[in-house]
């Protein structure tokens, strides 16, 4: 067992050090490549060079962000700590969304996840990203939350959800439920639920919930309306 | 929650309002922070060395001393800082172990001071990262060797031992032949006997002089009855012994299946079966062979010989580096003697006469012997053999030094328990000269204060209802997190699975466990804080185990089953943080959480529990006992500790010693 176990963890470790390192471009705004001694000799299949990633300084995403300086702070050190190269990479986030729920799946929904805070979809996270999603969503009025909920649920971002994107969703984040649940989870559970989403909120029954249909019912919904501001103060 | 992953809690509580469109019932409130206080700098001064970190960085782990408001105990109001009378060293490590969310074991630090370190400050060393947890293992299990080597040898000299049946006490005569006087003749006799044996056979054949006939007889043959009533006698004393151990063996299969047994077996059998035969021509070949075996009583020496043994099983645990010498072995034997035989088959009268007869030719050059029986004759036979003969020191050289090495490894281990064993008495009888003396009548005295306090303070700690405890903000926001996953499946977790239980329940039991740390941190500290010399008193300072198990006490550190309810044990089981330290490390969990209570079950942890417990161990019987009268303090718990121990062995990794 053991030698099975540190094989793996190793593997894993090594992972973890390959993709934040990946020599591909970072994108956006200041960035600084940092290249390390590297770590391995080129005769191996890999080189290592960790690769830096910095964001703008505090003014800049305090005035594009809603956070305060101390907020900003307090996110950017847990940030690092879990991310010491200053970007994240999708088996990254996955890992740490999964630690939230250990007992379910929740690497779909930490997939969709990231693709929602990935804005400029380059396959990673910096902290621009991050900030901006997080600002949007906890201190952004209830229009634009909505709204990045909607850019959350629309996968292939063409603006509108369909019956098959609200099920992929639906399913992802009743796997994070994992399989001990009461009542038990039935298979049609997800499906159910999705019809019901789209009685509630596709006006027009045309099989696909629009951007407009989606505020629409949403700002109907007294329930949804309270549930949004649920998170106000998490930081 | 890990080091980095609680930071990120916010961001998952902020993704949570994906689920909110899609959710069927109302979600719940969150938990307020009752008082937001912006994060700030605590400064710890461990022994005059200040540390200093986040707040939060210490809350990330709330089931240990620092994470907790255990550390509340030990603020000092006139400096505002957290004082810690403790090894600054170590400290160091905890304190990364906060921010990193690793522990790491340096290897300058001696392991049971280490270990008491982390038990003061509430740290499973079962989180050791990786990269320190094999060092960390191996020094733990040589201690745990040591300690085992000391408890043996004490055994060994109590006095009062539980009186051992008959049976029992001639096996352990036999075992060991120091125990009494009686094993000490038995063992020397047995001794004597066996070289008279040896001897006898190898003496039976020189040649001793001639007979009228010109013929050189061998002693065995010209004075046969001699040697014969010899080898009767020794087989005789052989058979009595293997009798008496068969007799004494605890398990007698598994002694029988011993190589001891068989070896003594195999050295008398040939008598008997002498004796069963008659002079029949067609099998005396037969028996003349058998003789053969009364060698192997010369193998008998090893239980006589402490070296011989290790040999043995030097030999048994290098089976496979052996079995590789003797394999690559074969290969080149095998392929130096067909070129040789083909080299040489050209010259005329070479012995080499077919690919076997070279096989003795090789065998003899590379093991460097060169007897010279055999001799290549022609130029492309001698190059050959030149290049056997160097490859074979090679080939014989690898393998020789891993056999070695094993031997002198064992070999030092065994010396090295020897040694201790011997230099223990002396240094016992040091430390006991030097304790003698009012230092010891003080300790004695301060002992059995601390203890009439903790009774007093019992009474009082025990009335009181109303605990101030609440879970930490984390888990009340975590915990929130998951019910807004629940609401929005319109799902909920199991809550009798242990393992998964999030609701209610947990808060319960968090109100339950936190009680239950604050009462023993209560008694705890109201035990460290007392300052000097209470009242003289009486009793025996056997009961109390204050001072831990890894001071290593005495035996009478087995204390029987308290009162506690069982329905505090389960609740023990601090479930929400639990399962995420379960993912987090699953590996963890798996092995060594597991292995680790096992291997350790007896020593540690019933140690590091038992430090905490102490407290509890008094409180069952306080109301009867008055502080002054008996300081028999009453056994208490680790039957208690022995559950806490079990409960976590279930695939559960905590971050606390409770």
């Amino acid at each position: 067992n053991p030698p099975a176990q540190t094989k793996k963890a190793l593997k894993q470790r090594f992972l973890k050090l390959l993709p934040c390192c990946r020599p591909k471009s970072i994108p956006s705004l200041s960035e600084s490549k940092c290249f390390f001694l590297p770590l391995y000799s080129v005769e191996d299949e890999f080189e290592l060079s960790t690769v830096c990633h910095r964001p703008e300084g505090l003014e800049q995403l305090q005035e594009q962000t809603k956070f305060t300086r101390k907020e900003l702070q307090v996110l950017y050190r847990g940030f690092k700590n879990e991310c010491p190269s200053g970007i994240v990479n999708e088996e990254n986030f996955k890992q740490i969304y999964s630690q939230f729920f250990p007992q379910g799946d929740s690497s779909t929904y930490a997939t969709f996840l990231f693709n929602a805070f990935d804005t400029d979809h380059d396959g990673s996270v910096s902290f621009e990203d991050f900030v901006s999603g997080l600002s949007i969503i906890l201190r952004g009025t209830i229009d634009d939350r909505l709204n990045w909920a909607f850019n959350l649920y629309d996968l292939n971002k063409d603006g509108c959800i369909t019956k098959e994107e609200m099920l992929d969703i639906m399913k992802s984040i009743y796997d994070m439920m994992g399989k001990y649940t009461y009542p038990a989870m039935r298979e049609e559970a997800p499906r159910e639920h999705v019809e019901n989403f789209f009685q509630k909120m596709d006006r027009n029954k045309d099989g696909v919930v629009t951007i407009e249909e989606f505020l629409e019912s949403c700002q109907k919904d007294e329930n949804i309306m309270r549930s949004m501001q649920l998170f106000d103060n998490v930081i | 929650m890990a080091a980095g992953v609680a930071a990120w809690l916010p961001f998952a509580r902020a993704a949570a309002i994906g689920w909110m469109p899609v959710a069927n019932c109302p979600m719940p409130l969150a938990p307020t922070e009752k008082n937001k206080r912006q994060d700030e700098l605590i400064i710890l001064n461990v022994s005059g060395r200040r540390f200093q970190t986040w707040r939060t960085t210490l809350e990330r782990y709330p089931d240990t001393l620092l994470g907790s408001t255990e550390k509340e105990f030990f603020f000092n109001e006139d400096t505002k800082e957290y004082f810690f009378d403790r090894d600054p060293e170590v400290f160091r490590c905890i304190l990364n172990f906060y921010r990193t969310g690793k522990l790491h074991y340096p290897r300058y630090e001696c392991i049971s001071a280490y270990d008491e370190e982390l038990a003061f400050y509430g740290i499973l060393p079962e989180i050791i990262g990786d990269c320190c947890y094999e060092e960390y293992k191996d020094r733990k299990r040589e201690n745990a060797e040591r300690l085992m080597d000391d408890n043996d040898s004490e055994n060994n000299q109590e006095g009062s031992m539980p009186s051992l049946s008959f049976r029992q006490t001639m096996w352990r005569a036999f075992e060991n032949p120091h125990t009494s006087t009686l094993a000490l003749v038995f063992y020397y006799v047995t001794g004597f006997f066996i070289a008279v044996s040896v001897i006898t056979n190898v003496v039976e054949t020189v040649p001793c002089g001639t007979v009228p006939g010109n013929k050189e007889l061998p002693c065995g043959e010209r004075y046969a009855v001699a040697f014969f009533c010899l080898d009767t006698a020794c087989v005789m004393i052989f058979t009595v012994e293997y009798l008496l151990r068969l007799f004494a063996a605890p398990s007698r299969y598994r002694f029988i299946r011993s190589v001891m047994s068989i070896i003594d077996v195999v050295a008398i059998m040939p008598y008997y079966i002498g004796l069963v035969m008659t002079n029949n021509e067609d099998v005396s070949g037969a028996f003349v062979t058998l003789r053969v075996f009364r060698v192997f009583r010369i193998f008998k020496f090893s239980r006589h010989s402490q070296g011989l043994r290790i040999l043995g099983y030097t030999l048994k645990s290098c089976a496979s580096e052996l079995g590789f010498l003797l394999f690559s072995l074969t290969m080149a034997i095998i392929i130096f003697a067909t070129v040789m035989f083909y080299a040489e088959k050209g010259s005329s009268a070479s012995k080499f006469t077919s690919i076997p007869a070279s096989f003795w030719y090789t065998i003899v050059t590379m093991t460097t012997l060169g007897y010279g029986d055999m001799v290549p004759k022609t130029i492309a036979g001698k190059i050959f053999g030149s290049i056997c003969s160097l490859s074979g020191v090679l080939v014989i050289a690898l393998p020789v030094p891993v056999i070695v090495s094993n031997f002198s490894r064992i070999y030092h281990q065994n010396q090295r328990a020897d040694k201790r064993r011997a230099q223990k008495k002396a240094r016992l009888a040091r430390i006991r000269v030097a304790k003698t003396g009012s230092s010891n009548a003080y300790l004695q005295s301060k002992r059995n204060g601390l203890l009439n306090e903790a009774l007093e303070l019992t009474g009082s700690t025990e009335d009181e209802q109303h605990m101030t405890k609440g879970t930490s903000l984390i888990e009340s926001q975590h915990h929130h997190l998951l019910h807004c996953l629940e609401k929005t499946t319109g799902l909920s977790y199991l809550v009798d699975d242990p393992l998964l239980s999030v609701r209610t329940s947990t808060i319960k039991n968090h109100e339950f466990i936190d009680e239950q740390l604050f009462e023993q941190n209560c008694m705890e500290s109201s035990m460290q804080n007392y300052p000097s010399s209470r009242s003289p008193s009486l009793s025996s300072h056997h009961g109390l185990t204050t001072s831990c198990c890894s001071r290593r006490n005495k035996k009478t550190t087995h204390l029987p089953n308290s009162s506690v309810p069982a329905t505090r044990l389960r609740s023990m089981q601090e479930l929400s943080t639990i399962h995420i330290q379960c993912s987090e490390q699953p590996s963890l969990t798996t092995s060594r959480s597991s292995l680790n209570m096992k291997s350790d079950d007896g020593l540690r942890p019933n140690c590091k529990t038992a430090q905490i417990t102490t407290a509890i161990i008094s409180i069952p019987t306080p109301p009867a006992l008055t502080p002054e009268g008996e300081s028999q303090p009453p056994p208490g718990s680790p039957g208690h500790s022995t559950n806490i121990s079990s409960t976590t062995t279930s695939n559960i990794v905590k971050v606390s010693a409770l």
